[in-house]
């Protein structure tokens, strides 16, 4: 287990290696710089900025300096919010992606699960068909549009809920932009729960649990859905990935001080080392869910054994 | 929902609904939106008016805007100009002091000004001050900093000499660029002096916090020389650059103050909140370049006609709802040295006689319907009101001449880096916004030694001569007039045509007092007040 953990854990190095070099060479061949503004800089001004980032140096060097840099936990200064460094700039915003990511995804998972279970029960009853035509409209309406409706509805007519900002991080703040953010993933677990739920249900070892007698609720709690949390469990690891590294259109809606917007602002603004910064926070975060995700599954399934 | 959650929820809900009931705080809170996260709040580094808004608040440079944009005395209480208007003597206020207490002084402008022009600052505005005898010397690294034509006579006398008169100066002062820095704060502190905690200002405002994409607080600084006259206790800036998502929160109270909104909203917003939305005409211009460095863009005859074709009212009308205004000049009105600026010919007839006239130009040259055929490709960066404005005027350039009209975007850094370095084209969108309240900033976007500005690289020695006279000129009066000529050539020669007059968009709620629309865009904070 233990070895399993390590030899994981050594193997995203290389991964990591890869993900930053394809990222800092797409990035450079982008148009334009972080200092390439609406309103052009002179020449001279232009000059002394280039030499003060070291941009004037040849691409290699640049690359192998934010190499060596990187390594030691040095991701540079921001380009563009020039008073922070990009680890600062992280470090301020992603604790706040986090707690909201996780509400969020603890909503998601729980309503459906729960939502998708109900639905597989009463397979083909009018309930399964209305939760599976509201879990195809989470999917199909986007977050920006869910978001702004909530605001005008409990922000604005019913002045129930503030319409944006953190506040003192009290849960009326985070209740809006944590429903806007689940919504679409709430509705990914419920269909995936449905369908493996159905399919559990007609197993054999369900069929025989029936035959003894055993309540029907432990029938599906206890035996029907371990079977079926497996492909809820694969998709746990990248939702949860997204989740809590931020969604930059629910932080631009609810005007959230999360690290989610940084990664779109950093391309827009060709701040090289933000967008780098975020690439290897998001890398992370996916290879550390996935990892947990592979032992939960070993738990979940007698058959996958890591050793 | 878990029933949980659910109870969780609804506890939530009681207790936003209690504190919404309890008493207001004592103190006078202004909560001001602002349309971005700012950059920096290093005064040497910053270069957009988010930060001008935070800093201007935080520090007093030498001259300020009043609540009508009017030049007045700040930190410096009076100056006197010497005859040829090449030297500037500035007394400081004797009560001027920092927030930690200790006197604001003539060596702590020098210090700022010297940070500001040594090339290792990398400050993006040193230009702002190249006025200053060797300023650009220094900032290009020909010269010493010690060798910059500024000089503290005494702790409160601050000398300043010219490298030619410069009618504007004053305007230049007012410039968050030449705001000052605390000497002693910054030889300690190093490049954490702008942080909250360590910051040290001489305004009105001091800085308390500021979490990145939430807010940045600052509160009355006591020790502010007129901190008796300024109302409000507590500033908090809210950077939300999602336009939509700002106005939702002035909608639902939780801002006073929104700068920017989408020019879609105005009618909507208009009627629910009346007076509370604001449209003040601003010193920038929305204009086209034609690349004359190429056929047929190179025939002014084409340029006229192209530009006398765009029914500059519709676009102000139907795609901006009256939130820009019709230009018809580069220089935009409401410039106090310059006055009414010289409009393009065409001005004066109806939009029919343009067509007509325009059509009649375009023969004469030999293209569009019975010529030469007249293929243009219009480049913007990507926005979706620069697109609606890009496709009105290729259905009018179309309609009129029969032109094939394509269009391409790139976003607005690769934009103007195509620009900027010379790239061809055949018609850009450019816009310009005033650094300081002078026509010289427009006009000489368009000089032949331009190399960065002038985007369509036009060449007139008429147009270039009288700018140099204008640069030579010390009487005022004169100056402008010169300045008029110029603009005359500029808009005959058509090499941009300007569109629109751009104007901010505000919405001031009516619990605001003491707010004043000006085309300089400068509302500082000590002069507002918020009543119950």
């Amino acid at each position: 287990m233990l070895s399993f953990i390590l030899r994981r854990l050594a193997s995203a190095v290389p991964t990591l290696f890869i993900v930053v070099t394809i990222s800092f060479f797409l990035m450079r061949f982008a148009p334009g710089g972080p200092f390439n503004l609406e309103r052009p800089l002179p020449p001279a001004t232009m000059e002394n900025i280039m030499r003060t980032y070291q941009l004037d140096q040849p691409l290699w060097r640049q690359y192998l300096t934010y190499i060596g840099n990187a390594v030691q936990g040095d991701f540079g200064p921001s380009y563009i919010y020039k008073d922070n460094t990009v680890a600062e700039l992280i470090g301020k915003g992603l604790p706040y992606s986090i707690e909201l990511g996780f509400y969020a995804l603890l909503l998601a998972l729980i309503g459906g699960v729960t939502l998708g279970t109900i639905a597989a029960l009463r397979q083909n009853s009018v309930l399964d068909f209305s939760i599976m035509t509201l879990a195809t409209m989470g999917t199909t309406i986007p977050n920006f549009v869910v978001g702004p409706v909530l605001t005008l509805i409990f922000a604005i007519l019913l002045a129930l809920l503030p319409a944006g900002g953190w506040g003192d991080g009290s849960f009326s703040f985070l209740l809006l932009p944590m429903i806007a953010l689940a919504l679409p993933q709430l509705a990914v677990f419920a269909r995936l729960t449905r369908g493996s739920m159905i399919e559990a249900l007609h197993a054999d070892h369900i069929r025989t649990a029936r035959a003894y007698g055993l309540p029907a609720r432990i029938v599906v709690i206890t035996h029907a859905m371990r079977g079926a949390m497996l492909p809820v469990v694969s998709y746990l690891a990248p939702c949860a990935a997204a989740l809590m590294t931020g969604s930059a259109v629910v932080e631009t809606i609810f005007t959230i001080p999360g690290v989610g917007r940084y990664f779109v602002l950093g391309a827009l603004n060709r701040d090289y080392t933000l967008v780098m910064g975020t690439v290897v926070l998001i890398a992370i975060f996916v290879i550390v869910f996935n990892l947990l995700v592979d032992l939960l599954y070993g738990l979940l399934d007698p058959r996958v054994r890591h050793d | 929902m878990s029933s949980r959650l659910m109870r969780a929820a609804a506890v939530a809900l009681l207790g936003s609904t209690l504190l919404a009931g309890a008493p207001a705080f004592a103190e006078t809170v202004l909560h001001r939106g602002n349309s971005g996260e700012p950059q920096t709040l290093d005064q040497a580094q910053t270069s957009i008016n988010i930060e001008a808004f935070i800093l201007k608040d935080l520090y007093e440079g030498l001259t300020i805007y009043d609540a009508a944009g009017k030049i007045v005395p700040g930190a410096a209480e009076s100056w006197k100009v010497s005859e040829d208007g090449l030297t500037y003597t500035f007394k400081l206020r004797e009560n001027a002091k920092w927030s930690d207490g200790s006197p604001v002084t003539a060596q702590d402008f020098e210090f700022s000004f010297k940070r500001v022009e040594d090339p290792k600052t990398a400050a993006k505005y040193a230009n702002i001050l190249y006025p200053i005898k060797n300023a650009e010397m220094v900032n290009t690294g020909k010269a010493d900093p010690k060798e910059l034509g500024i000089k503290s006579v005494d702790d409160k006398t601050f000398e300043i000499t010219l490298e030619r008169p410069t009618p504007f100066f004053l305007e230049l002062l007012a410039h968050q660029t030449a705001l000052p820095v605390s000497k002693a704060s910054l030889e300690k502190n190093g490049a954490d002096f702008v942080k909250p905690g360590t910051m040290v200002s001489n305004g009105a405002f001091q800085l308390v916090s500021h979490v990145p994409n939430d807010s940045l607080v600052v509160q009355k600084n006591p020790n502010f020389w007129d901190a008796a006259n300024v109302k409000l206790d507590k500033v908090i800036f809210y950077p939300i650059d999602d336009q939509a998502a700002s106005v939702r929160r002035f909608e639902a109270k939780e801002m006073d103050l929104v700068y920017n909104f989408s020019a879609d909203q105005i009618e909507r917003l208009r009627s629910a909140y009346k007076d509370q939305v604001h449209v003040s005409p601003t010193l920038a211009t929305y204009y086209y370049v034609f690349d004359g460095r190429e056929a047929p863009f190179n025939d002014v005859r084409v340029r006229q006609a192209l530009s006398m074709a765009v029914d500059r009212d519709f676009l102000a009308k139907k795609i901006y709802s009256g939130s820009q205004l019709p230009a018809y000049s580069l220089v935009p009105p409401g410039m106090a040295n310059y006055g009414e600026p010289a409009k393009a010919d065409f001005a004066e007839l109806s939009q029919l006689d343009r067509e007509d006239k325009a059509i009649e130009l375009m023969k004469e040259a030999g293209y569009g319907e019975g010529g030469k055929p007249l293929n243009i490709e219009v480049r913007y960066n990507t926005n979706p009101n620069h697109e609606r404005v890009a496709t009105a005027v290729a259905d009018m350039w179309k309609n009129t001449f029969g032109a094939k009209v394509t269009m391409s975007n790139l976003d607005v850094s690769s934009h103007y880096a195509y620009l900027q370095e010379g790239g061809k084209f055949n018609v850009a969108r450019a816009g310009w916004v005033a650094d300081y309240a002078d026509p010289e900033n427009f006009l000489a976007l368009n000089l032949s030694t331009n190399k960065t500005f002038n985007y369509g690289h036009y060449e007139s020695k008429e147009f270039d001569d009288l700018m140099k006279k204008s640069y030579a000129e010390t009487d005022p009066a004169a100056r402008s007039k010169i300045m008029h000529e110029a603009e005359t050539i500029l808009m005959r020669d058509q090499p941009i045509a300007p569109f629109l007059t751009q104007a901010d968009l505000w919405l001031v709620s009516d619990h605001i007092k003491g707010w004043q629309d000006n085309a300089a865009n400068e509302h500082l904070s000590r002069f507002l007040s918020v009543s119950e």
